[in-house]
């Protein structure tokens, strides 16, 4: 599914990626963890062309991820993304968040955006929210909308970049129930998160990252019982 | 008797609440009845409204005869009078579904195309006599709606164009704005009333209202731009990464995410600007373009009526303050119902 090969990046002189190797097959569940300002961000962001990679190669779901703007927009479609802010539009109503790039970008019809709109409103439990505008519901409600609206785009990978970061401590679960589902159905996903419970429970490998490198890359059994890394029992001792 | 008692709470609640305030609410009230009495026996008492100059000059008020003789040179200019009804109906037109269209429910293609044959007649009727006797309101309004529905959209391009990434577009958008910005509206206007015309073609003409139009548009382009930028600016980063991760391409992402809000975060300056333009065309007198501010100006310089300035600028000043302060409520109107819609 996905492909990295020594792949880095620089903000003008400070480099936040180092020599990235990296790849997930579909249906896994990765989830990337490490101390702020580790580049775990930026890494998915590259995924899905929102941060410009300087070297290496990034192949996602076959495509190479370059300059050429058609496989930009390929690959942009195939990969849905969560953000820490949600980021829904707020001059929009919940579903219309949901069918606007399935009308615009798909061209679907009208009846079929929001037929597939309120199937994915339910299966997040929030299709009763469906007339109204964001700024209307909790935080927690407002993530679910949003991974409902990334999936609206039939994607084949989800990126979540600290989807529970932003919410109060009692609306973190109904987000994560929502993820969890979601892996249970297939769906290959990579989350930053801190959630190390989350991470036990879905993941197939954890990654642990600092100062733009890998440090770790293990099963969650081997990551919480018997890490290979100093820097990583550090940063477990740390946030456990 | 339970209203007045209302009434009278009312009163005390918001003129007299405590001694401060009803000494400056006393000092008030009788600024504005002094200057109420004075506008009461200028306006009404002492004014003639039938007689000729002379009784005018007798007379210690108005001089409304002199707004019933000239008012139809201030509103029409020298368009032919036999066939006044043209620009009359032109107006009435225009007005009519200008009202229409303030809902903004109403929007719609199919009222773009209403909206292009209203203005396909209006021209047709203002065309029954040529662009150089057009003059007074009509000739105001045709100036200052064109210059902001069509410098409106051109504005959104030069503020897009002025955060483009590519650097060309870029420099452009603020050199233009930033020179266009930089020079005052008379000297565009004389550029383009007599100097644009040197570098044309020999046997080319281009009307004198059309030049004026044109530089109205292109002033008023860079001021518009400098306003969407500001609201561009208030739009978050992420929605725009959100729009782009969902596989919105630029024109989408900025068609139904960003300028929606960015526009619906400046109607408030953005109507100020439109205002300011509205009043900024009387400056076209200067290249001889009978709209409302010349045509009351040259109305004074008739030997018959001399010295009734007042009169006549006042007369003019009411029907730019109407529209003016129309568009005032209705950006009032629009801001409103655009934060009700978020809740």
């Amino acid at each position: 599914m996905i492909k990295m090969q020594n792949v880095s990046k620089w903000f003008d002189d400070f480099q936040v990626l180092k020599n990235i190797n990296f790849s997930v097959n579909s249906g896994e569940k990765i989830v990337i963890c490490g101390p702020s300002g580790s580049g775990k961000s930026t890494l998915i962001r590259c995924l899905n062309a929102l941060e410009e990679h300087q070297q290496g190669s990034l192949e996602v779901d076959g495509l190479l991820l370059t300059n050429n703007l058609k496989n930009q927009q390929k690959i942009k479609q195939t990969v849905g993304m969560v953000f820490q802010q949600f980021n829904l539009f707020p001059h929009l109503t919940v579903l219309e968040n949901l069918t606007l790039s399935p009308l615009v970008v798909k061209k679907n019809s009208k009846v079929e955006a929001e037929t597939k709109a309120i199937e994915l409103l339910e299966r997040v439990k929030i299709a009763d929210q469906a007339s109204k505008y964001p700024a209307q519901l909790s935080g927690g409600q407002q993530q679910r909308v949003a991974i409902a609206r990334s999936l609206c785009m039939n994607p084949k990978l989800m990126l979540f970049d600290e989807p529970t970061s932003a919410l109060d401590p009692e609306m973190v679960k109904e987000v994560l129930d929502v993820m969890i589902t979601l892996a249970a159905e297939g769906m290959t996903m990579i989350c930053v998160t801190h959630e190390m419970n989350f991470a036990k429970e879905v993941a197939d490998r954890i990654i642990f990252m600092d100062e733009g490198k890998i440090i770790e890359d293990s099963s969650p059994d081997i990551f919480f019982t018997n890490p290979k890394e100093e820097r990583t029992k550090e940063f477990l001792s740390q946030i456990l | 008797m339970k209203q007045s008692l209302a009434f009278a709470k009312w009163v005390k609640k918001s003129f007299l609440k405590n001694s401060k305030q009803t000494f400056l609410s006393i000092i008030l009230l009788c600024l504005i009845s002094i200057v109420l009495e004075k506008l009461l026996y200028w306006l009404f008492l002492n004014s003639v409204w039938l007689g000729d100059a002379n009784a005018c000059r007798e007379a210690s008020g108005a001089c409304l005869s002199f707004i019933r003789e000239k008012f139809v040179f201030i509103l029409f200019g020298l368009y032919p009078r036999e066939i006044l009804w043209r620009p009359i109906l032109a107006m009435i037109l225009f007005l009519t579904l200008l009202f229409y269209s303030l809902k903004f429910e109403r929007w719609n293609k199919s009222l773009v195309v209403v909206w292009l044959f209203n203005m396909g007649t209006c021209t047709w009727l203002m065309y029954g006599a040529p662009s150089d006797k057009w003059g007074g309101l009509p000739l105001t309004l045709i100036l200052s709606s064109v210059g902001i529905f069509i410098s409106y959209p051109l504005g959104i391009l030069l503020a897009l164009g002025r955060r483009s990434s590519l650097p060309i577009i870029r420099v452009f958008c603020v050199c233009y704005i930033e020179l266009i910005r930089g020079v005052p509206l008379i000297s565009v206007l004389f550029m383009a009333s007599v100097l644009f015309p040197l570098f044309l073609p020999e046997g080319m003409i281009i009307p004198k209202l059309l030049r004026a139009q044109v530089a109205i548009i292109l002033f008023a382009a860079a001021y518009m731009a400098e306003v969407v930028r500001g609201g561009l600016a208030a739009v978050e980063k992420g929605q725009i990464e959100a729009a782009q991760s969902l596989g919105l391409n630029y024109y989408q992402s900025m068609r139904f995410i960003v300028l929606p809000q960015a526009l619906k975060y400046v109607i408030a300056p953005t109507i100020n600007t439109a205002i300011g333009m509205f009043k900024d065309t009387s400056l076209v007198a200067i290249i001889a373009l009978f709209d409302l501010s010349l045509t009351t100006k040259t109305a004074l310089k008739d030997p018959d009526w001399l010295g009734f300035s007042v009169e006549a600028y006042l007369f003019a000043s009411i029907i730019y303050f109407i529209f003016c302060f129309s568009m005032g409520r209705y950006s009032l109107a629009l801001e409103k119902k655009f934060v009700e819609n978020k809740a």
